[in-house]
């Protein structure tokens, strides 16, 4: 009995190795100025599904990186942590980022997967790694399963703006397989004391002569939370007429939740609210424990941002808009007598 | 003096078709896809791409040599090359698959445009996709293009301003929290996000004009690409329903559903 199973257990064993390597997960760790982006923490809580190695990147100017990796290393699943610095890595160009991956993902490369938050940064670079290095990518997942046998890796994803889910599989033949993943699905991976993870430094390389240039970036600065990992949200549409009733409107209420403002399209672009609040398909996807639509008809794409919150509520005047067909609490009425009154009884 | 032919700009918009924006989807029993026998149109991102494009031709005039169009796609995706013409482009490349294949991953479709671009006399200098394409929500091609031509890269752009004599461009981008601004050199790959313009409607007289444009014809054994995906589709199922709760009368209502979710004031 007990021979038949330890037979077993290096049959197993040794398939493993026979055909494939066990995972081996490069997460891309995010931070602005020395601030970890939380997306990045969930991608790392997705690495560790693969159920191997998960090495952390940190990648920025002088100033910031140390600070980040002695935080990277005490992460929960966090195996050992790379990091380069160069004063051209300040700001997070794929021009010259790519070439740092690329020597990283070269062909001694101990990596089997790549991964990161799907922020706009990560959006712009590792597709441009993947293309070089000949492999595909996936996008936004919001689960996945590795396979050690085949060395396969299977992911869900949603497509037509979260109408539908693929589920599509990586076969073993890609070497290293590019991943986004959806923040909302994945939660952050904790810190803990009295991890051990390995920290090594990487040479950077240095780009002569890059053909794009940093000018500035702007941010809109904001005391309240981020929308992206808020547990609550606020959110506004073309109802509120325009940027000073939308601001004097929403932000009593963002502030008694303590909660997020975001917007619909709609308001976005009538310039009620600033381009980075957008939810929906092309702007954040965000899924709070609540998620309040104020104004919003929930026209498919917006949707798409919101519709995984816990608990929706909807304020409109039109009884049909197809945001009720979604929302946990509905009322029927002027947002602009609701807000007020809302604000005043919470606050009681 | 008439600017030398090396600063004229050739620029490449890739377009594709794709299931309507307004058309809730719904999908296939068998769970391989979705009921695609609905009203297809233009990428939304893609008509922005477009109609950037002519909008450079209309401020630069002149300095902007051609504005070609191309899709990869079914022998109906011509419409799509048709709107393009129809809003201003000059020509269109057809790389024509057949209904019946799975559509193209980004990978494949890059790769075809840069055969494209190795084959076009005079080359091209810029190339505006949209940032996403709102079926298969990848948003990678752009990307992966910059990353085989070795071209640097302006992704989410919601301003592009080129100087054709220095061979620049200033973009400014949309990132995570706010904008950003970049100088690029061309030959440069840009993709575009919502707010970078409000495409036009293509007008009568134009979309006469467009049929008389030329579509070249291409397929994807003439541009040396295997268009067949690398990622197995395993399944396409829906979503998880949600059922909407009801309607409340009255904000103490509402305030009452808030606390027994055990949300209050902070």
């Amino acid at each position: 009995m007990i021979r038949s199973r330890s037979v077993l257990c290096v049959r197993a064993f040794s398939r493993t190795y026979a055909t494939a390597t066990s995972p081996h997960a490069l997460v891309f760790i995010e931070h602005r100025h020395g601030v970890i982006d939380s997306g990045s923490l969930s991608a790392l809580t997705a690495a560790e599904q693969l159920g191997g190695q998960v090495s952390g990147l940190v990648v920025g100017g002088p100033d910031h990186v140390h600070s980040v990796v002695d935080k990277v290393k005490m992460l929960k699943g966090i195996t050992s942590v790379l990091h380069s610095t160069s004063p051209q890595y300040v700001e997070p160009l794929p021009e010259t980022l790519s070439p740092l991956f690329e020597k990283l993902l070269s062909n001694s490369s101990p990596f089997t997967h790549v991964v990161s938050a799907t922020s706009s940064t990560a959006k712009s670079l590792l597709p441009r790694v993947a293309a070089k290095l000949d492999v595909p990518a996936v996008s936004d997942v919001t689960s996945l399963e590795h396979d050690p046998a085949t060395g396969s890796t299977t992911f869900t994803r949603p497509i037509y703006a979260g109408n539908a889910i693929a589920t599509v599989r990586a076969p073993g033949s890609v070497a290293i397989k590019f991943f986004t993943v959806r923040g909302t699905a994945f939660a952050a991976a904790a810190s803990q004391e009295g991890s051990n993870a390995e920290v090594k430094a990487v040479d950077a390389v240095e780009v002569s002569d890059s053909p794009t240039q940093h000018l500035k970036t702007t941010i809109t600065k904001s005391d309240r939370p981020d929308l992206g990992v808020a547990s609550r949200v606020v959110s506004g549409g073309r109802a509120l007429k325009n940027a000073e009733t939308f601001a004097s409107t929403l932000y009593p209420l963002a502030d008694a939740l303590g909660a997020a403002v975001g917007a619909s399209r709609a308001a976005v672009d009538a310039g009620y609210a600033d381009n980075s609040l957008q939810v929906g398909q092309t702007g954040k996807v965000v899924a709070p424990e609540l998620y309040m639509a104020l104004g919003i008809s929930g026209a498919i794409q917006h949707l798409a941002g919101m519709k995984d919150s816990k608990l929706i509520v909807a304020v409109n005047k039109d009884p049909d808009a197809p945001i009720f067909q979604v929302a946990d609490v509905g009322l029927v009425a002027d947002l602009f007598d609701v807000v007020p009154e809302l604000v005043e009884k919470l606050k009681k | 003096m008439r600017p030398s032919a090396a600063r004229l700009l050739n620029i490449l918009v890739p377009v594709k078709r794709a299931v309507d924006y307004a058309v809730k989807i719904r999908v296939n029993p068998q769970q391989t896809g979705i009921d695609t026998n609905v009203k297809h149109s233009m990428n939304p991102f893609d008509e922005i791409a477009v109609e950037e494009a002519v909008r450079l031709r209309e401020r630069l005039k002149d300095q902007i040599k051609s504005i070609k169009a191309v899709t990869i796609g079914p022998p109906k995706s011509i419409d799509t090359l048709r709107t393009a013409l129809a809003m201003g482009a000059d020509s269109a490349i057809h790389v024509e698959m057949p209904e019946s294949a799975p559509a193209p991953e980004p990978l494949a479709v890059a790769k075809a445009l840069r055969a494209i671009i190795e084959k076009q006399e005079g080359g091209v200098d810029l190339v505006i996709l949209g940032k996403q394409a709102i079926d298969d929500d990848l948003g990678l091609t752009g990307q992966m293009l910059a990353g085989l031509l070795n071209w640097p890269q302006a992704t989410f752009a919601s301003k592009v301003d080129i100087d054709v004599a220095k061979k620049e461009a200033t973009v400014v981008r949309e990132i995570d929290g706010g904008g950003e601004e970049i100088r690029c050199h061309l030959p440069l790959i840009i993709t575009t996000d919502l707010r970078l313009n409000e495409p036009r409607y293509a007008s009568l007289p134009n979309i006469m004009k467009a049929k008389k444009k030329p579509i070249e014809k291409l397929s994807a054994s003439d541009l040396g690409v295997d268009l067949s995906p690398i990622l197995e589709t395993l399944k396409v199922s829906e979503p998880p329903k949600r059922v909407g709760g009801g309607k409340v009368e009255s904000v103490d209502e509402l305030i009452a559903k808030l606390k027994d979710a055990g949300i209050t004031a902070v």
